[in-house]
């Protein structure tokens, strides 16, 4: 809670929380360019397992990434819920992120986010934020991004 | 006088001028007495001096001038063409391509006078006319701050000889001036006899004259100042807030203006206040002659200290546009067409059918011909860049003292313009280490029986999809024993990898960053970021760059670069359940290979095809591609070759040829090489490229 100071500046900020095997994991709304209903992917030879492949985003080619395998998880089977959540970390690069169901926008107070410490620098997740409904881990976009893996 | 709207022109010709000066000047270097040549040089520098002059360019239409005169003088027969003078001029085309540059960037010439240039070439005009006996130069001198005349006859006749007469809005546009606070003012200026350049004189005082006020008219007008129609004298009238003395200032700030007198003018005031500068003149302007004279006035507009950085632009051939013009106009007949076909109503759906089925074939060759005229339009010879490769050679020669010879053919090869644009740093890379490290010295090439003069060949042609740019010498070649012991000293390779090495795995290594073989690194090159640059730039726009080197016999550098970037045509393929496109540029033959006739070798699939045994890739496995089915009795194969290799690429069935735009799949999904990119078909499916460069 050595945060709580610093982070009065700007109090709330709004995440997209979205299921990944039966967790929540919260995504900081900035980031968000879009979200999408699944469709076709096509599948790119020799690219990184976690990679489904790449989708047709309004005449643009965007490669889309499992969440699932990324975390390690079991592979994706994809539902009617099914969505894709296109993010846009720079103006002309977008990618697009698989999970299993979108659920809602929450506002979670700073200080509300118990920062993960402990794990190593590298962690996909930077905090659990609590709100009304319950837990959600808030992701870290430029972890989840990096090429480095701890496993590969 | 506002130029800015002029610059961009006013660049792209001074470019030019530059060029065919460089060009011509190598030229008379070698044939001191080609008349053509000289004369050819002399229109060029002339035609930038005027054109320096109307930008009001001071300091690069000085240099010009100088360099005008000796060339003047060697037109003449005066003057001798030698070394030193060709040196010098050299020197001071640079010194004019850097006004042109910072010009480029700023707007401005910049501050460098250059005089040692101009010192030079007075130098060098007094040696050639007179023997270097006298210790000025006089033809140079004329131009720099001359001995002044006395002026007391001249002044007297020729500055108070102009009458001004004003039209009725030249009287009001004063009259309402002062009301405001601005005083009218006479200025009649007197330019030395001596001064060759009067119109840009002219021009100088007129813009001195803007920055303090606003110029009503001149006498005479403004078009017969610019086109030198005046003797030695003209006068102006403007409105200002400054007093008359300071407004003299200015203009004796010009060069070579041997006076000017500044008279105040004041209309339907009983007084006339006159005041009177330098010299004594009472011709008094005669107010009530208004003689209906056009209104000559140069609009005054300060001009704005844009930060102009010019626009890159490309020159088009007229003829190129009207075709794009016609095809739009095609373009809009066929959508009409279409239009109209599906709001007929038509009694069978079939007929219907067929007729969008017309209007879409129409449709299809109207759009593949106007890719085709941009694509054009956006096509630059590669003479634009290669053009100053002749001079970079001469220059090297003299530095390295070696003497050597370039030789080039098709610089008419058109590639896209942004090639172009970045073609040029490797190409001069490839040449200085041609020149430097490529030929011997002039001493050993004699040892070797091989000519003295080193020859360096850039030859371009099209081939294909692509355009080969081959850069050859007949120097030493690369020493591949040298290449591996420095690689071994370096640690770059092991001794025991150094075994296994090919020759090509040798050369290979020069493109790898950071290594130099240059024994001592010199200013040319030999400092080792080189080659490796070569290859990412050549690379990033899709080419591909080979070495091939033989001991003792020379070294060529052959640089394949695609014709076009985003659109390319393309044969679709089927393989499982995945299509991909191959672009056509890579493709030799496509072949239906019965299954018995493929044979093993070393474990691989071969196929003997017509004489030549060619390896088989099973894409399918290659590229991972699930659910394929089982071989049938013949195979689908597309063979591609990457200049002297060849491959059979097995596939499940074609689709057909297809023209697509090129996509990036985007940075971070790791990208095999396989995969160049990927594009949308037209049901929105997305379809990868797959470069067959990379499967060879």
């Amino acid at each position: 809670m050595a945060d709580i100071n610093v982070a009065e500046a700007n109090d709330f900020k709004q995440y997209i929380a979205v299921m990944i095997d039966g967790e929540q994991y919260g995504i900081d709304i900035n980031y968000i360019d879009n979200i999408v209903r699944m469709q076709r992917i096509t599948r790119v030879p020799k690219a990184q397992e976690y990679f489904a492949g790449v989708i047709n985003l309004r005449g643009e080619v965007v490669p889309v990434m499992s969440l699932r395998l990324k975390f390690g998880l079991e592979a994706d089977s994809y539902g009617p819920k099914s969505r894709i959540l296109i993010i846009k970390p720079e103006a002309q690069a977008s990618i697009g992120f698989i999970v299993d169901e979108v659920l809602e926008v929450v506002t979670i107070a700073d200080k509300n986010i118990d920062h993960v410490s402990d794990v190593e620098e590298k962690s996909y997740v930077i905090g659990v934020g609590k709100h009304l409904k319950g837990l959600v881990s808030i992701l870290n976009i430029n972890a989840v991004l990096a090429e480095k893996e701890a496993n590969s | 006088m506002d130029v800015s709207q002029y610059l961009e022109v006013f660049i792209e010709e001074s470019k030019e001028h530059l060029q065919a000066l460089n060009e011509h000047l190598l030229i008379l270097e070698k044939e001191p007495e080609n008349e053509n040549t000289i004369n050819e040089i002399f229109r060029a520098a002339h035609s930038l001096k005027g054109m320096a002059g109307t930008m009001g360019y001071k300091r690069m239409q000085r240099l010009t001038h100088d360099m005008e005169n000796v060339f003047q003088e060697i037109r003449s027969g005066k003057m001798k063409v030698r070394p030193e003078l060709t040196d010098t001029l050299f020197g001071g085309l640079d010194a004019l391509q850097e006004y042109v540059d910072n010009i480029v960037d700023s707007q401005d010439e910049g501050t460098n006078d250059n005089q040692d240039l101009i010192d030079k070439l007075a130098m060098e005009l007094d040696i050639g006319l007179h023997g270097g006996s006298g210790a000025a130069a006089p033809a140079a001198a004329a131009a720099a701050p001359a001995a002044e005349k006395p002026a007391e006859p001249a002044k007297a006749e020729v500055a108070s000889g102009i009458t001004i007469t004003y039209a009725d809005h030249e009287k009001a546009a004063i009259i309402e001036g002062s009301t405001q606070g601005f005083n009218a003012y006479e200025v009649r200026v007197d330019v030395q006899e001596t001064c060759l350049l009067k119109a840009a004189r002219a021009y100088l005082v007129f813009k001195a004259l803007e920055e303090t006020g606003e110029i009503i008219k001149s006498v005479p007008d403004a078009q017969m100042i610019e086109d030198e129609k005046f003797d030695f004298s003209f006068a102006v009238v403007i409105l200002s807030k400054q007093s008359a003395e300071d407004v003299r200032k200015r203009v004796m700030n010009v060069s070579e203006i041997k006076d000017a007198l500044v008279e105040k003018k004041v209309f339907e005031e009983p007084k006339e206040e006159v005041k009177e500068e330098a010299a004594a003149a009472n011709t008094a302007a005669q107010p009530g002659t208004a003689a209906p004279a056009p209104a000559q006035a140069a609009p005054a507009k300060a001009q704005p200290a844009k930060k102009a950085v010019v626009n890159r632009s490309v020159r088009v051939d007229i003829e190129k546009l009207d075709d794009l013009m016609n095809l739009v106009s095609e373009l809009i007949i066929a959508k009409n067409g279409l239009s109209a076909v599906s709001a007929s109503d038509m009694k069978s759906s079939t007929e219907k059918t067929n007729q969008f089925n017309e209007q879409i074939e129409y449709l299809e060759r109207i759009t593949t011909n106007i890719h085709q005229s941009v694509m054009k339009v956006r096509m630059v010879p590669i003479e634009s860049v290669v053009n100053r490769f002749p001079r970079m050679i001469r220059d090297l020669s003299k530095k390295l003292n070696k003497p050597m010879e370039l030789y080039m053919t098709g610089e008419e090869t058109e590639l896209d313009r942004t090639v172009i644009d970045e073609i040029g740093d490797p190409l001069m890379h490839i040449l200085r280490n041609s020149a430097d490290h490529g030929l011997e010295s002039p001493e050993k090439r004699r040892e070797l029986g091989k000519p003295e003069v080193g020859s360096i060949f850039l030859d371009a042609y099209q081939e294909g999809n692509s355009v080969i740019i081959k850069c050859s010498d007949d120097g030493g070649g690369i020493n591949t024993e040298k290449v591996k012991q420095k690689a071994i000293e370096k640690g770059t390779i092991t001794p025991e990898q150094a075994e296994t090495m090919t020759e090509k795995d040798f050369i290979d290594l020069l493109f790898k960053p950071s290594f130099s073989t240059a024994d001592k690194i010199s200013d040319v090159s030999g400092r080792g970021v080189g080659l490796d640059v070569v290859k990412s730039k050549i690379e990033s726009l899709s080419g591909t760059v080979e070495c091939k080197t033989e001991l003792g016999k020379g070294t060529t550098f052959t640089i394949s670069l695609p014709l076009t970037l985003a659109i390319i045509q393309t044969l679709m393929v089927v393989i499982g359940e995945e299509k991909y496109a191959i672009p056509l540029g890579s493709i030799d033959t496509i072949e239906d290979i019965p299954i018995n006739e493929i044979k093993s070798v070393e474990g691989r699939e071969v196929v003997n095809l017509r004489g030549t045994v060619i390896p088989l890739i099973r894409l399918a496995d290659v590229l991972d591609i699930p659910n394929v089915g089982p071989d049938g009795e013949t195979l689908t194969v597309v063979v591609v070759s990457k200049s002297d290799k060849k491959a059979g690429l097995i596939v499940d069935s074609l689709m057909g040829q297809l023209e697509i735009v090129i996509k990036s799949i985007g940075k971070y999904i790791s990208n095999s090489k396989l995969i160049s990119g990927a594009t949308i078909l037209g049901d929105g499916e997305i379809a990868l490229i797959l470069d067959a460069n990379a499967l060879l």
